[in-house]
């Protein structure tokens, strides 16, 4: 195991921040952390990185004891913290050649590993670090973390805040680390990038709620899911809360998502209902599971 | 009276130097409509929306909010709308209560119509356990709600949300979602960016910026029949590439 947490429980004075957390990673796996702010991943990652004590509970990172072989731990990994964490002053290379001086090494020695990203920064090496654009920093910050070739990566949430366009690539950009072998622990707060991992954990207010590959994550939806769809969204909303079979309601994309309390719905009795209620051009039809679906209910 | 425009653009335009962050752009926003305004990030949206509420001059073209001009009346403009940021909402420091009449001092609203308007608020989020907890121990997810109902105190009619769901918990997220249908249903303009392309969907219109200029501009029904994709993040994909 590349990394092995067994129940881990963190507070800050009232605030339970992780509550009896346990996982494990594999070696060369994408693991991700899936949650909302506040749900305990920058304190997991903390601790897993030698920065912070456990309360309770144990674990190993790369083979070493966080707390025994800290020193070890911190050679052997990356991390690249929520917020920023470069510095504003120096600039591009300063703060390359930075990093890997206090690490022992140089950036030509394991220019391989970070070629592809860095490349897309060369050209504004001189440029203060304060100075770049949120992407530009964002693949800095990664380089800085990846420039002394550690064993495992640790990205808290990597792209929050950043726009689709930028979040895809960064993901492409972490797949092909994978393939060179290094284990990467990520969260993020967006859903559709749990899909991306190899195995993710949902976690929410400290708890882990479910953990599983992201194909099997969605089977443990209890029901069948529904679109539906008419002429006023709000008005939809409102009227399926109103209806007295409904379970859950939901705004999701273009359409609401609906479970029922009943095992299966009757789509004519619906249909009517919502006519009943003022609304048109109502499209009623089952839909598959999301891991949004599975959170949501999970969270409940 | 959905067909009245209350935000209207003209080749608005801001330079930095050299640099055009906004390039002329169009565009007009109607009574009660729920618009989206997206980009990738550096597009320009941020220099925009300044613009538009008021707290940047534009350098050339021509832009009315809430029938006020940008370049002449803009302290106007500012009293009739609201504006929440994922970044600045509410004091930290401050209770929930004391936020609330603080913003309320502020829009200039008697103490008797705060006083009114916090017991309503009170009632409809379900506040009444953390009415006097400080703002800075709350949940993300209940401080962005309160921060969008302190934003709609003064009864503006444009509301303007930065990013309001950024990190907020899926359910939270839905939530403050049909707090926006319904500010929408009640006549309020709601003028959004947001990073999360579900949440693109929920729009009437939605515009897409493209390094300074509007490539996009309809209802997300129509940009994904125009780009023959099935999703507004495709859409995205395919017209945002990145500027850098």
């Amino acid at each position: 195991m590349s990394i092995s947490v067994k129940n881990i429980s963190k507070s800050f004075k009232t605030v339970n921040a992780v509550k009896d957390v346990s996982f494990e990673v594999k070696e060369g796996e994408l693991f991700g952390l899936i949650g909302p702010d506040g749900a305990g991943k920058t304190t997991i990652f903390r601790i897993l990185t030698t920065l912070l004590f456990a309360d309770k509970g144990t674990a190993t990172v790369a083979g070493f004891d966080v707390i025994e072989d800290y020193k070890e731990i911190r050679n052997n990994v990356g991390y690249m913290p929520g917020r920023f964490s470069l510095y504003q002053d120096l600039t591009v290379e300063e703060n390359l050649t930075f990093f890997a001086t206090i690490f022992g090494t140089t950036i030509e020695e394991n220019y391989d590993l970070i070629k592809d990203i860095y490349v897309q920064i060369e050209p504004f090496k001189k440029r203060r670090a304060g100075q770049l654009s949120g992407g530009m920093k964002q693949k800095l910050a990664l380089s800085c973390a990846l420039i002394h070739k550690p064993k495992v990566l640790f990205l808290d949430e990597p792209t929050t805040g950043v726009d689709p366009v930028s979040r895809k690539e960064f993901w492409e950009m972490l797949k092909r680390l994978q393939q060179k072998g290094i284990t990467i622990l990520v969260s993020t707060p967006y859903m559709d990038e749990a899909a991306l991992c190899d195995r993710i954990a949902l976690i929410q207010d400290g708890k882990i709620l479910q953990i599983d590959d992201p194909q099997e994550i969605v089977k443990h939806f209890p029901t069948t899911i529904y679109d539906i769809k008419a002429d006023n969204i709000y008005k939809l909303l409102l009227a399926l809360k109103e209806y007295k079979h409904s379970y859950s309601v939901y705004p999701f994309g273009e359409f609401v998502h609906y479970t029922d309390k009943r095992d299966a719905i009757d789509t004519k009795e619906l249909t009517l209902f919502l006519k009943d209620k003022g609304l048109n051009n109502i499209i009623i039809q089952p839909t598959e599971t999301t891991i949004e679906d599975t959170f949501m209910e999970l969270a409940k | 009276m959905k067909d009245t425009n209350v935000i209207q653009v003209e080749n608005l335009t801001k330079k930095f130097g050299d640099f055009t962050a906004v390039n002329a752009i169009t565009f007009e926003v109607k009574k009660g409509e729920i618009f989206g305004f997206l980009g990738a990030n550096g597009a320009g949206k941020t220099t925009a929306m300044k613009m538009l509420i008021g707290i940047s001059k534009p350098t050339s073209g021509n832009a009315k909010v809430a029938d006020f001009d940008v370049f002449t009346n803009s302290e106007d403009i500012k009293k009739n709308i609201g504006y929440m940021s994922q970044k600045f909402a509410l004091y930290d420091d401050l209770t929930v209560k004391e936020n609330i009449t603080f913003f309320g001092g502020i829009y200039g609203l008697s103490r008797k119509k705060i006083e009114e308007k916090r017991c309503l608020l009170v009632e409809e989020l379900g506040l009444h356990n953390i009415v006097n907890e400080l703002v800075g121990s709350l949940p993300l997810g209940w401080k962005q709600k309160i921060s969008f109902s302190v934003a709609l105190l003064h009864e503006p009619k444009i509301v303007f949300l930065d990013e309001p769901t950024g990190g907020v918990d899926p359910i939270t997220r839905r939530q403050f979602w049909e707090m926006i249908y319904k500010a929408s249903n009640n006549g309020t303009t709601v003028f959004v960016t947001t990073h999360y392309m579900d949440e693109a969907e929920y729009c009437d219109r939605v515009s897409i910026m493209v390094e300074g200029k509007i490539e996009a501009l309809d209802t997300p029904k129509k940009l994904k029949e125009q780009f023959k994709v099935n999703s507004m993040n495709d859409v995205f994909l395919k017209l945002a590439r990145n500027i850098e």
